[in-house]
């Protein structure tokens, strides 16, 4: 037998003139709300993604109409940091072209849902116009990069988010088809220009990028395939210690495929980022398998050569050795809300906003609270990893300006909300996503209500647990960390998760395949019940599980 | 229609293969009268079978005619069959009786014959705002114009046909009467105009042509061809008869708010040996919606047992109402009856002359419930059947090609009391199909269309303009086209409010591009936010190349809304070649004329 044949996303990659393709004629094509199938690989990359109202396909096909087609897109913002003027942008695009709402992501990122194939290019044009791009939010390449937007130690967020900006900005595609296509630019001559990271086929696969500030590890570094955990020593930032090779997707019945935590490698010094990074990627790039693209991930490049390996392959593309990883302490992986004073003397604000959606519903008015916020806030918005908002950077004497929006608008779910719902997590899946067997996001509240009723019975409601819904196995929501996982098997049937650590480090463990609500709620009562009786003091509901020994270990598998 | 691809398709003939490619090379190509004829003939020796008489030998029997002047003329000009019907009854009846009289569609008669025309009976439906059939266009414009000759001796008769409930009702057949005589042509016997319930006053004009011409026909005539039998085998099912269709799908194929309710319909012709061609339109006898049905009792005080008679008949008054009568359609003579039993002085107003504006406005929006809460009077239920003018069926052209389908036949129905179109109850028919359930039996008949038909040479271009339910004979053209592997080019121009929500039948189009047969699929949405485009937008715009399909011998065809749409997408056409032809605007509406009157420029409009 010969080589394996590639995937035809390589074929497509391969002949599209970097990220052309036929993506302008596609858009241009006034019979179909969609774009022809090679192009819907290639929009990727530019950050949007082709999505259909799934909850009116069967209605529409019977009607002889196609899905409903619309576009989502997800911009590229380093670190989640934008500007109240970014905002006030974005918000406005939601409403005119979008399905009025703003998504914040578990990649600090914006989605806008429901723009309609004719209204695509406006809206990137109007995000570009606000300085917000797309570029390179999905597809084979580095995505959004992540850094912890931590707002006690202002200083070294600061700094961090500087490193977040400049390693986003060295490993983005330099194809000019993005501004060709979206924004009028200049045609390049053959559209043909170089790309000197990745070559004319870009990764195998995506690629996630971290920056974490211990002791919180609100990125979750360890479910990315390139992580950077801040070494601060003295008050300043030493360095790095880098990981690799985490992910979380997987697939239903396929035991090759896995969540997988990063290895720890060495540590290096801050000017080494950027060169130790692109080492990474290239390895990636050369080594990546490029045949099957559920084993295109960089864990399973890791898993199937061994960590030696990939040490020894970076050290010589680096050309130095790597110092040894130095000590740090994560203490958990939440965000912690309400205000906070940063170093400086400035004031800091999280907001639960839960499942990232930024809308007005009821009483709610999510939406309009924050874009009036935005109206009068003088410092800036960061987006957590864990969907959450942070109002940064307001002087001592504005704050009462803001909580009275707050207050206002309903925004201050989190003083209410019980731990368990306030630090949950859900991905978008139903009725946009294509992936999602099952609800998430519209799940998420029924489902908290569901086992915090059960902690209440049990008398532990007020302690803290990570509860995560994923739609699908590829865990946009980063489930297999959590405490307790739902992810979505069927309509209303999930395999239900059980062991993370609230820190982020230990990976949970399949407990209970393909339930329903009530078969979830039944597992689940007597562990919770048996955790409240019986954990020692402080102990979490994961931890507990573990060192009680209720969980199977898992399955071996292969990894060198 | 192809006549010998028409015969090839019954089930069974009684002809061996020998004879029947004979038969097929004798009828291929011949026009309706030479088909009448010989189908007369034909009839003719079947009844001479078994008995003693002789026929003539067929030489003899053909000598006197070929040479001079038909005997007698029926010409007519028809948008929904109507018109020919009636025509081909009388040819039929005379056949039958030995009196050879010519057949032909207005669109066919050579109008350089008028002159020599001895008898003409003409029968002519009037369409929308007093505009003839399409077909009937040249025929009009000839008679109307400043070249129509002198016509000292002919004579003729004319049967009117139209619909009370627009206001210049029979116009068309008005004006050719009174063109002819002021033409120094002499009158037979004095016109008549017919409604919708045309069918007993077109028999009565029917006898009288009969009766006149026995008595003038040439002597010899009668000795030389015997008595003939009505021609060709009456259509196993037809308005009076409907055959009962099964219904296989009722599906709406439009989503949200905002759009009009359009249903696809399917039904199974299954052993009813029915046949249509692509632009043939299918009559559906429906019932009328009990809502209207009892609001309509409830506005006249009446509680529906009531005992009635009719034609013959006796029913319950609620039976006339539900299945017989037209309730949700108003024509004049009914305004006139309500106004006179109302006593209602402002309806009595409205029916005067320079108010047919108002007058249509009102019946547009208004059912029988309406009229009768509006302008209460006392009611018996003799008065009110009485009152009321029999069901029309309706017609909707069939969206489907048998050789896509088999024994089916598609409809593209748009229920009328949805989208906001200002009525305020349902359509009698649209309803009646739209609430079928699958399985039940819907009576139906093929309307034949014969001037809305694809080119007979397969390799011509054809364009095709239909927005919103006018795309229905345009699915059948395709599937036809696809069916028969025609070369020629297929462009689609479409029309709908929003791509989401109203785009009938999209991924069938996106299907037939992808595969090639359909050739181009042009689009305009009207509610899409920014501008309000419509087809003729896009026919402007691809000006350039619609100009080229035409020199390049494209068929135009245009179904849909007859008031709004056709004029614009006419004017549209108009100014295309003028622009790109480089012409006037006035020799520019003569070349469409012409297209038209050529068989290139054809419209089922409504």
């Amino acid at each position: 037998m010969g080589a394996p044949d590639l995937t035809p996303v390589e074929r497509i990659k391969a002949a599209s003139r970097n990220l052309r393709g036929t993506i302008v004629e596609s858009l241009a094509d006034p019979v179909t709300g969609g774009l022809r199938e090679d192009d819907q690989h290639l929009l990727k990359f530019h950050g949007s993604y082709q999505q259909d109202d799934r909850d009116v396909r069967e209605e529409r096909r019977l009607a002889k109409l196609e899905p409903a087609y619309s576009f989502m897109i997800r911009t590229r913002l380093p670190g989640g940091v934008c500007t109240p003027a970014q905002w006030l942008a974005l918000d406005g695009l939601a409403g005119r072209y979008g399905n009025e709402t703003l998504r914040l992501t578990t990649r600090q990122a914006f989605q806008l849902h429901g723009i309609i194939k004719t209204d695509l290019k406006r809206t990137i044009a109007a995000m570009n116009a606000a300085l917000v791009d797309s570029i390179a939010a999905c597809g084979d390449v580095n995505r959004n990069v992540l850094a912890s937007p931590n707002p006690y130690a202002s200083a070294v967020h600061d700094e961090v988010h500087g490193w977040a900006v400049k390693l986003s900005a060295h490993l983005m595609p330099r194809t000019r088809a993005y501004h060709e296509i979206w924004l009028d630019g200049e045609k390049v001559a053959g559209g043909e220009e170089a790309e000197p990271i990745y070559g004319s086929t870009y990764l195998p696969r995506k690629f996630k990028a971290a920056i974490v500030v211990p002791p919180q590890n609100d990125v979750d570094v360890l479910a990315h395939d390139l992580g950077f955990v801040a070494i601060v020593e003295g008050g300043r930032l030493a360095g790095f210690n880098l990981t690799v090779g985490g992910g979380l997707g997987a697939t239903h019945g396929d035991a090759a495929t896995y969540p997988r935590l990063a290895d720890l490698i060495g540590f290096l010094e801050p000017e080494q980022l950027l060169g130790v990074a692109e080492a990474v990627v290239t390895i990636q790039r050369d080594h990546g398998d490029r045949t099957e693209r559920k084993h295109a991930r960089l864990k399973y490049t890791i898993a199937d050569r061994g960590v030696q390996w990939f040490r020894a392959e970076l050290e010589r593309r680096i050309g130095f050795p790597l110092e040894a990883a130095r000590p740090f302490e994560f203490t958990g992986s939440g965000d912690r809300f309400g205000w906070v004073e940063g170093v400086d003397g400035r004031w800091h604000l999280t907001l639960r906003i839960e499942a990232g959606r930024v809308a007005d519903r009821g009483d709610r008015k999510l939406r309009s609270g924050l874009a009036r916020i935005a109206a009068i806030h003088l410092g800036e918005f960061r987006l957590t990893p864990n969907q959450n908002l942070i109002i940064a950077g307001v002087p001592a004497d504005q704050r009462w300006r803001i909580d009275a929006l707050v207050a206002g608008y309903g925004l201050d779910q989190y003083r209410a909300a019980p731990p368990l719902a306030r630090d949950a997590l859900a991905c978008v899946a139903l009725p946009t996503c294509p992936l999602a067997m099952a609800e998430a996001e519209r799940y998420l509240p029924a489902a908290s209500t569901a086992i915090h009723d059960l902690m209440q019975k049990h008398g532990v409601g007020d302690e803290p647990l990570l509860f995560r819904i994923s739609g699908c196995p590829n865990g946009c929501s980063r489930p297999y960390l959590a405490e307790i996982a739902l992810v979505g098997k069927a309509p209303g049937r999930y395999n239900l998760h059980l062991g993370g650590a609230r820190d982020g480090t230990r990976l949970n463990r399949l407990y209970r395949e393909n339930v329903d609500e009530p078969g979830i709620l039944a597992a689940l009562d007597p562990l919770i019940g048996t955790w409240a009786r019986e954990r020692e003091p402080g102990e979490a509901f994961g931890d507990f599980l573990h060192r009680t020994g209720r969980l199977a270990a898992p399955a071996a598998r292969g990894a060198a | 229609m192809p006549t010998a691809v028409a015969i090839a398709q019954l089930a069974e003939y009684p002809l061996d293969p020998q004879r029947f490619e004979l038969l097929g090379r004798l009828v291929d190509g011949l026009d309706a009268s030479a088909l009448q004829w010989l189908s007369g003939y034909a009839a003719g020796l079947a009844a001479a079978q078994g008995s003693a008489a002789r026929l003539a030998p067929l030489a003899a029997a053909l000598a006197p005619e070929s040479a001079t002047t038909p005997f007698a003329t029926i010409v007519y000009g028809s948008h929904t069959g109507n018109g020919r019907r009636v025509a081909e009854s009388l040819a039929t009846q005379l056949s039958s009786l030995g009196i050879h009289a010519r057949l032909l569609r207005a669109g066919e008669y050579p109008l350089r014959e008028l002159v020599q025309e001895r008898r003409l009976f003409v029968v002519m439906s009037t369409h929308g705002d007093g505009d003839p059939p399409d077909d009937a266009r040249a025929f009009c414009d000839f008679l109307f114009g400043r070249r129509a000759p002198k016509l000292p001796s002919l004579e003729y008769a004319v049967l009117a046909l139209g619909d009370t409930s627009y206001p210049r009702y029979c116009e068309i057949g008005r004006r050719i009467d009174e063109r002819l005589a002021g033409l120094g042509a002499t009158r037979l016997y004095s016109r008549m105009d017919c409604d919708v319930d045309y069918e007993s006053p077109a028999a009565a004009w029917s006898a009288r042509a009969v009766e006149l011409l026995q008595q003038v026909r040439p002597a010899t005539t009668a000795e030389r061809i015997p008595v003939l039998r009505p021609v060709a085998a009456p259509p196993a099912w037809s308005r009076e008869k409907p055959f009962a269709a099964e219904l296989l799908a009722n599906q709406r194929i439009t989503v949200g708010e905002g759009v009009r309710d359009v249903r696809h319909v399917e039904l199974s012709l299954a052993g009813s040996r029915l046949h249509y061609e692509p632009g043939d339109a299918i009559g559906v006898i429906s019932e009328n919606p009990p809502e209207t049905v009892n609001a309509v009792l409830v506005a006249a005080r009446l509680d529906g047992t009531e005992s009635i008679e009719r034609g013959g008949e006796r029913r319950e008054l609620a039976d006339w109402l539900a299945g017989t009568l037209e309730i949700t359609r108003i024509t004049r003579p009914l305004m006139a009856a309500v106004a006179e039993r109302s006593a209602s002085q402002e309806l009595a107003a409205l029916l005067q002359p320079g108010r047919e504006e108002a007058l249509r406005e009102l019946m547009r929006h208004s059912q029988l419930p309406d009229l009768l809460e509006r302008y209460p009077a006392d009611w018996d239920a003799v008065s009110l059947v009485a009152a009321l003018r029999p069901m029309a069926p309706r017609l909707y052209s069939v969206a489907s090609s048998m050789k896509e389908v088999g024994e089916e036949v598609h409809l593209t129905v748009a229920r009328l009391d949805s989208g906001g179109d200002g009525s305020p109850r349902p359509g009698a028919a649209s309803q009646f199909l739209a609430t079928r359930a699958d399985g039940t039996a819907v009576p139906v008949y093929v309307e034949p269309n014969p001037r809305f038909r694809l080119p007979a040479d397969p390799s011509r271009d054809v364009i095709m303009i239909g927005p919103g339910t006018g795309v229905a004979p345009f699915r059948g053209f395709i599937q036809e086209r696809a069916a028969v592997g025609a070369r020629g080019r297929n462009w689609l121009v479409f029309g709908a409010r929003r791509f989401a929500r109203d785009f009938l039948y999209q991924i069938e189009w996106q299907r037939a591009l992808k595969q090639g047969a359909l050739t181009r699929l042009d689009l305009a949405f009207s509610r899409d936010g920014g501008r309000r485009l419509h087809v003729q937008q896009r026919l402007l715009e691809a000006g350039r190349e619609l100009y080229d399909w035409i020199e390049n011998d494209a068929t135009i065809y245009v179904c849909g809304d007859a008031t709004g749409m056709a004029p614009d997408v006419h004017a549209a056409l108009a100014k295309i070649i003028e622009q790109h032809g480089g012409v006037s605007a006035e020799t520019s509406r003569e070349r469409l004329d012409r297209l038209g009157a050529d068989g290139r420029y054809l419209r089922d409009v409504y």
